[in-house]
C-alpha cells in the first residue's frame, strides 16, 4: 500500500519519473534484481535462504561468454549454458543443506566464499571486454515509436524479466509443485509425514534460484556489455531488499511473486527518485536503509497488534 | 463385526530398548477403540508402526482387510485407509483450507492446480461432518477446534478406513470435546474405524467400545469399556493403585496472604474475588477459556487487570511486569511447560538458576560457579530430582523430574505465593504423588498455593478449598470436604 | 580472578571452549601447524610472522566478538561493519578537522573526545538496533540489514565515498605499535575479549542472553526483562564494532565508508568454527578466539605461500562447511 502511495507521490513531483524514457531504463537497469529476487523468493517460500547468488551468478557469466567467445554460440547456447552452470551451482547448495544437514544460511555464507574465491582465482578478476556481435545488439522486439526520436521496445533485459515473473507465477500458483513448496515452507514436518518429496523439492528450490542467477548474469552482462567478475558480488542486499519489502517472510512459508514485484519497484522508486529529486546519489543507501528499518517495523508492530488480539489459547 | 486390522507378535527395539514387546492388537471396522498407556508405554510406537512409519521388528504380523503386509511403509498403510492425526496437527498454516484438506488427491505429484476441483472436494467433505469453513480461508485463521476439524477433513478426503487421533482433546473446551465425539459417531457409522489415544481416563470410557491398555511396550489386554472404570484403568497402566482420599487441612489456615477484589479484565474475566491463606491450598478448575489462566496471569503481573483491587498483605498493589510479582514473592508455573516452563535445550543448572541470577552473583556482581553448584545441588536434593549430570539439557530428564526443576526455579525465589497451572500434565501417573508430597511440603511451610487444574479429581482431593470459574466469573468457592466430583462438575459444565 | 574456584582442569577448559568444539579445534590447529611446518619451513615459525599475524587479528577479532553477542541471542547483526566504518568517519573528521594547529591539553582532549564521539556514534547505532529488534519485535536480520544501510548511507552521504586519512601520532600506535613486542592493538583485543568472556560466564547478564537466544518466551515468563536485556546486548554489540573501528583507522590511518565489507562473512565464519550456535544459545569465547587463530595461521600461510587471497576464501567456505558437517558424520557413526 505505501509502495502505490509512494508511485503517485513521486509521479506527481517529478514529471521526468513518469516519461517513457524514464520507466523504460529503470525496468532495464533492475532486471537484474528483479530476476535474483524472484529466484530468492522461492527459496524464501520454501523455508531456506540463499546470498550465494551473486557468486553463481558472477560464475555462469564469465564461464559462458568465455566459452561463447572462444567457441561462438547464439542466444539459445548461451541461455542454456548460463542455466545448467547456474542449476548446477544450486543443486550444490542443496546437497549441502539436505544431505549433510547444515542451516542453509551457513552454507550460502560458505558457497558464496568458495564460488567467488574459486572464480577470482582462476580468472585473476580480469574483465571480458570483446563479446560477440549478436550479444552486443542485443534483442530488440515490438518496437514503436514514442515522443521524438527514441524507438522503445522490448529489449533483452525486460523480456527476459517479464518471462521469468510470469513463470515464477506459474510455478508458485498454478502447478501442484508451486504449492508444495509452500507447504514445505509452513511446516516441514507435515510435509515430511505427508510423503512430500522434501529433498527434491529443495533440489529444485535452489536450482531454480542457481537457473534465475543464470539468467540474470547474463541480461546485466549484456546491459553493460562487458563481464566483470568482481562487480556483482555485494548487490545480495538489494535483492533481499527487494524480496522482504514485498512482504516475504525469512521464516517460510509466506510471499507472492506480485509481492516482489511491488519490492522491486519500491526500491527501483526510491533510487530512482532520490536522483531525479536532485539529492546526491551519495544519499541513496541512507533512504534505502531507511525505508526498510520502517517498513519492516510496520509489518513487525502491526503483527504483534495482530497477535496480542487474537485468542488466547 | 468385520475385522480391518490384525496385528500380532509386534516387538520394536531402538538400540538397547524395548518399546514394544510382542503386542497384538485387533480392529474391527466401524469400532471406537482406546489405546491408554503412560509414557513410554509403546504408544506412540505402535501408532507409528501401524502407519507404517517405523517396521515391526522381523517376526510380526500385520494383515489390514484380511491382507497380509509383511512390510508397511507410509505409502501402503495411506493406500489401505490409515490416517493418523498428530496432536500438532501437521497442518499447513499458511496454506488454504481447501488445500490442506484436498492435498492427497489433489497436490501430490506434478500437474498443475486445479482450484475449482480442490475447492469442490473440500466443499463436499466438510458437508459430510457438517462444517462449513471458507474454503480460501488459511488455516493459521482458525481456532485450533477448527483445525482438528479440517485435520479429520484431510483424512476424509484420503478415504480413510481407520482413523488415529492422538489426544485430540488436548486444547479443546468441553463444547468442542462433545462435539468431536458426536463426530466420532458420525464416522463410525460411516464405517470408519477410529482409534484415540489420550490420557484422560474419563473422556477415554466416555467415547470407547473397547480399550487396550499398554505398559511398558507389552500389552496389558484389550478391555470392553462397560467392564471397566477409571481407577481399575490407572492401576492397570501403573501396575500400582492409588486411593483418592480428601485432603485433611494439615494446618488452620493462616493469614490472608493474597486478596482479590472484583478483578476483571476486558474479555477474559471479571468480577473475581478470593482470599489466598498462608498455608492453603486452593484449587482453581474451570473449562479452557474460562478465563483461568488470564486469572492466573494478571496475578502474576504478566496481564494487568482493567478492574479491581489485588492486596497483599492487605496492602493494595499494582503489578505491571512478572518481576515486579516475583520480587513481592509471587510464582507462576506455567502449564505450558515444554516452551514456556523450561527451556529444553539448556541444562538443568540454567534452568533452575534463571529466577535467581541476580541473587547468586557476589560483590562483584559475578556469579561464582560454585554458587551455582550449590544452589543446584541444594535443590536437587530437596526436591528429589533424578539427574546424572545437572549439566545436561533439561530435555533429557523424564516429565516428571522437569516438573521438579520448573517447581525448584520458582521455590528458590521464596514465594509466598505459588500459582501451579496444571501442574501433572505430561507427568507419570505414578510421579504424580511426588509432586503432589512437594505442594503439601509447600502448604506446610506457609506458602498459599493457589493449584489450576483440569483434572476434577486433581483439584478436588488436593485442595483445602476448590473454585470454580466459568465463562469469565467464579461461579464457586467451597471448602473441599464439603464438595463432590459431581457437583463440581456440574458446576464446570452445566 | 579471585573468586573463580579451583575446579579440575579439564572441566575449566571446557568450560572456556564448549566442550566437543575445542577439541576439533585444538586438533585442527595442531594439523595445520604440522602441515605448515613441512611446506614452508622456517618461515612460518618467524617471530615477523607470529607478529603480521598479530597485527591483523585485533580488528577482525573485536567484530567477531561483536557479531557472536548478536549470534548468542539468537540474531545476527548485520551493521557491524558500516556501524564500524560510521564511526570511524565521525573520529576521523573530528581529528582532521581539530587537530591540526591545537597543542598540549587540548591535542591530548581532542583526540579523546573523538574516540569518546566515535563510541556514542557506535552506542546509538546499537539502541536504534536494540529497540527496533526487542521493543518492535522486528527479525534481527531484517532489523540490521536497515541499519547497515543507514549507517552506510550516512557515511556515504556525509563523506562522499572520500576517504579521510591523517591522524596524530598517539592515534596511529594503537594500530601499528607495541609494547614489549606484543602489537597494541593485540592488548586491545584482549581488553575486549577478557571482560566479554567474563561477562558471559559469570554474570547474570551473560546468562540472561544464553537462555534468551534458546528460548526468549521462556526467559520471559521467568521473570527476565528481555527487552532491556536484548536492548543492552546489542548496544555492547555495536560498542566493540566502535572499538573495532579505532583499532582499523589506527592501522591504516585513514577512514572510508567501505572498509572491511568483507570481514562480515568471515565474523560469522569464524562464530560458527569456533562452536557458536547459528541458533543461539551456546557459544564461548574461547572457541571463538582459536577459530579466529586458526583462520589467521592459514591466512598468513597462504600468504606465505603466495597462495591467492581469493583461493583462501574459497578454502575458508570450504572449511566451514566441512566443520558445520561434522555433528552429521558424528552422529552416523554409531548407528
Amino acid at each position: 500500500m505505501v509502495i502505490l502511495g509512494l508511485c503517485a507521490s513521486l509521479g506527481f513531483a517529478n514529471a521526468q519519473f513518469l516519461t517513457m524514457q524514464n520507466l523504460f531504463d529503470l525496468l532495464t537497469s533492475y532486471a537484474f534484481v528483479g530476476i535474483l529476487a524472484l529466484g530468492l523468493l522461492v527459496v524464501l517460500i520454501a523455508g531456506g535462504i540463499d546470498i550465494s547468488f551473486t557468486a553463481t551468478a558472477s560464475v555462469a557469466q564469465y564461464v559462458t561468454l568465455s566459452l561463447a567467445n572462444a567457441y561462438g554460440a547464439n542466444w539459445i547456447g548461451v541461455f542454456a549454458i548460463a542455466i545448467g552452470i547456474g542449476g548446477a551451482l544450486g543443486a550444490l547448495n542443496a546437497i549441502f543443506i539436505q544431505k549433510l544437514r547444515i542451516p542453509s544460511i551457513i552454507v550460502s555464507v560458505a558457497t558464496l566464499n568458495i564460488f567467488y574465491g574459486l572464480l577470482i582465482f582462476f580468472t585473476g578478476g580480469k574483465y571480458i571486454y570483446s563479446l560477440p556481435d549478436w550479444f552486443a545488439t542485443g534483442i530488440f522486439w515490438f518496437e514503436f515509436e514514442w515522443g521524438k526520436d527514441s524507438s522503445y521496445g522490448v529489449n533483452l533485459q525486460i523480456l527476459a524479466l517479464a518471462l521469468t515473473f510470469l513463470v515464477t507465477w506459474l510455478l508458485l500458483n498454478r502447478t501442484n509443485i508451486g504449492r508444495q513448496i509452500y507447504a514445505m515452507g509452513g511446516n516441514t514436518d507435515a510435509a515430511q509425514r505427508l510423503g512430500f518429496h522434501i529433498f527434491g523439492l529443495n533440489i529444485l528450490v535452489y536450482c531454480y534460484m542457481g537457473v534465475m542467477a543464470g539468467i540474470a548474469s547474463l541480461t546485466q552482462a549484456q546491459l553493460a556489455q562487458s563481464v566483470a567478475p568482481t562487480v556483482l558480488v555485494g548487490k545480495e542486499l538489494d535483492v533481499v531488499a527487494a524480496v522482504v519489502l514485498g512482504g516475504a517472510s525469512l521464516m517460510g512459508g509466506v510471499g507472492t511473486v506480485f509481492g516482489t514485484f511491488l519490492g522491486l519497484t519500491l526500491l527501483a522508486i526510491l533510487q530512482n527518485g532520490i536522483i531525479l529529486l536532485g539529492i546526491s546519489s551519495y544519499w541513496s543507501p541512507f533512504f534505502v536503509g531507511l525505508v526498510i528499518l520502517i517498513s519492516v517495523s510496520a509489518t513487525a508492530w502491526s503483527q504483534r497488534e495482530r497477535r496480542s488480539q487474537s485468542a488466547s489459547r | 463385526m468385520a475385522t480391518f486390522l490384525e496385528m500380532s507378535g509386534i516387538s520394536k527395539r531402538f538400540g538397547g530398548v524395548h518399546a514394544l514387546r510382542d503386542v497384538d492388537l485387533t480392529l474391527e471396522v466401524g469400532e471406537v477403540h482406546c489405546l491408554v498407556g503412560e509414557n513410554g508405554s509403546g504408544k506412540s510406537t505402535l501408532i507409528k508402526i501401524i502407519s507404517g512409519v517405523e517396521a515391526a521388528e522381523p517376526g510380526g504380523r500385520i494383515a489390514i482387510s484380511g491382507k497380509e503386509y509383511p512390510k508397511l511403509n507410509p505409502v501402503y498403510s495411506t493406500h489401505c485407509g490409515i490416517q493418523v492425526i498428530y496432536q500438532d496437527l501437521s497442518l499447513f498454516p499458511n496454506l488454504t483450507v481447501a488445500e490442506n484438506i484436498a492435498m492427497a488427491h489433489h497436490l501430490g505429484g506434478l500437474h498443475s492446480v486445479n482450484w475449482t476441483s480442490m475447492r469442490a472436494t473440500a466443499k463436499a467433505t466438510m458437508a459430510k461432518i457438517g462444517v462449513e469453513f471458507d474454503p480460501d480461508a488459511k488455516v493459521s485463521e482458525l481456532s485450533i477446534a477448527g483445525r482438528q476439524l479440517v485435520a479429520i477433513c484431510r483424512a476424509l478426503a484420503a478415504d480413510a478406513k481407520l482413523l488415529i487421533m492422538d489426544e485430540p482433546t488436548a486444547s479443546l473446551t468441553r463444547h468442542e470435546v462433545n462435539a468431536l465425539i458426536a463426530l466420532v459417531s458420525e464416522l463410525k457409522r460411516a464405517g470408519i474405524c477410529v482409534v484415540f489415544v489420550s490420557h484422560r481416563l474419563d473422556e477415554v470410557l466416555e467415547i470407547a467400545e473397547r480399550v487396550t491398555v499398554l505398559r511398558d511396550g507389552a500389552k496389558v489386554g484389550t478391555f470392553a469399556a462397560d467392564t471397566i472404570d477409571g481407577g481399575k484403568l490407572s492401576h492397570l497402566m501403573t501396575g500400582k493403585s492409588f486411593e483418592y482420599q480428601i485432603q485433611a487441612p494439615e494446618l488452620a489456615a493462616g493469614p490472608v496472604v493474597l486478596e482479590v477484589k472484583s478483578l476483571g479484565r476486558e474479555g477474559e474475566y471479571e468480577d473475581v474475588s478470593l482470599q489466598l491463606r498462608a498455608g492453603e491450598v486452593v484449587g482453581l478448575t474451570g473449562l479452557l477459556g474460562s478465563g483461568r489462566t488470564e486469572l492466573a496471569l494478571s496475578l502474576f503481573g504478566m496481564k494487568p487487570p482493567d478492574r479491581g483491587t489485588i492486596a497483599l498483605d492487605g496492602r493494595p498493589i499494582a503489578l505491571r511486569t512478572n518481576a515486579e510479582a516475583i520480587d513481592r514473592g509471587i510464582a507462576y508455573v506455567s502449564e505450558d511447560r515444554l516452551t514456556l516452563g523450561l527451556i529444553l535445550n539448556q541444562s538443568v543448572t540454567a534452568n533452575v538458576t534463571l529466577t535467581v541470577l541476580d541473587r547468586l552473583a557476589g560483590a562483584l556482581g559475578l556469579i561464582a560457579a560454585r554458587a551455582r553448584q550449590t544452589h543446584v545441588a541444594r535443590w536437587v536434593a530437596e526436591l528429589g530430582i533424578k539427574v546424572s549430570n545437572p549439566a545436561n539439557p533439561v530435555k533429557t530428564l523424564s516429565g516428571g523430574n522437569q516438573q521438579r526443576v520448573v517447581l525448584a526455579k520458582w521455590m528458590a525465589t521464596n514465594p509466598r505465593v505459588l500459582i501451579l497451572d496444571s501442574p501433572t500434565v505430561g507427568v507419570d501417573i505414578s510421579a504424580k504423588d511426588g509432586i503432589y508430597e512437594i505442594i503439601r511440603r509447600l502448604a506446610r511451610e506457609g506458602v498459599a498455593v493457589l493449584m489450576i487444574s483440569d483434572e476434577i479429581p486433581e483439584v478436588l482431593y488436593h485442595s483445602h478449598r476448590v473454585l470454580v470459574m466459568r465463562e469469565g466469573r467464579l461461579t464457586t468457592d467451597v471448602a473441599a470436604a464439603a464438595a463432590s466430583e459431581d457437583a463440581l462438575r456440574q458446576a464446570v459444565n452445566a | 580472578m579471585s573468586n573463580v574456584p579451583a575446579l579440575s582442569l579439564r572441566r575449566r577448559m571446557v568450560g572456556l571452549a564448549g566442550s566437543g568444539t575445542v577439541a576439533t579445534l585444538i586438533l585442527l590447529l595442531f594439523a595445520l601447524w604440522v602441515v605448515f611446518a613441512i611446506t614452508i619451513g622456517d618461515r612460518f615459525f618467524s617471530v615477523s610472522t607470529l607478529q603480521s599475524m598479530a597485527f591483523q587479528m585485533p580488528e577482525l577479532g573485536i567484530l567477531s566478538l561483536a557479531m557472536m553477542l548478536a549470534l548468542l541471542s539468537g540474531g545476527l547483526n548485520l551493521s557491524i561493519i558500516a556501524t564500524a566504518n560510521l564511526s570511524g568517519l565521525t573520529i576521523a573528521f573530528l581529528l582532521t578537522r581539530y587537530i591540526p594547529g591545537s597543542q598540549g591539553l587540548a591535542w591530548v582532549g581532542i583526540q579523546v573526545f573523538a574516540i569518546a564521539a566515535g563510541f556514542a556514534v557506535a552506542a546509538l547505532v546499537g539502541l536504534l538496533n536494540g529497540f527496533v529488534i526487542a521493543y518492535l519485535g522486528v527479525s534481527p536480520i531484517l532489523a540490521t540489514l536497515g541499519t547497515m544501510t543507514l549507517c552506510k548511507g550516512l557515511a556515504i552521504g556525509f563523506s562522499r565515498g572520500n576517504v579521510i586519512s591523517g591522524f596524530p601520532d598517539p592515534i596511529v600506535f594503537i594500530g601499528n605499535g607495541t609494547v614489549f613486542g606484543v602489537p597494541f592493538a593485540l592488548i586491545v583485543l584482549a581488553f575486549c575479549a577478557l571482560p566479554v568472556a567474563l561477562m558471559l560466564n559469570a554474570t547474570p547478564f551473560g546468562a540472561k542472553v544464553y537462555m534468551i537466544g534458546s528460548n526468549e518466551k521462556a526467559t520471559r515468563y521467568s521473570g527476565i526483562n528481555t527487552r532491556a536485556v536484548l536492548l543492552k546486548l546489542y548496544v555492547f554489540s555495536s560498542l566493540l564494532a566502535g572499538v573495532a573501528a579505532v583499532v582499523m583507522l589506527a592501522r591504516f590511518n585513514s577512514a572510508n565508508a567501505a572498509y572491511g565489507e568483507s570481514y562480515l562473512l568471515v565474523t560469522i565464519l569464524a562464530a560458527v568454527l569456533g562452536g557458536i550456535d547459528p541458533f543461539g544459545g551456546f557459544g564461548k569465547v574461547g572457541g571463538l578466539l582459536l577459530a579466529l587463530i586458526i583462520l589467521q595461521v592459514i591466512s598468513s600461510a597462504f600468504n606465505l605461500l603466495n597462495l591467492s587471497q581469493f583461493l583462501t576464501l574459497a578454502i575458508w567456505g570450504g572449511i566451514l562447511i566441512a566443520v558445520a558437517a561434522v555433528p552429521h558424520f558424528a552422529g552416523k557413526a554409531p548407528r
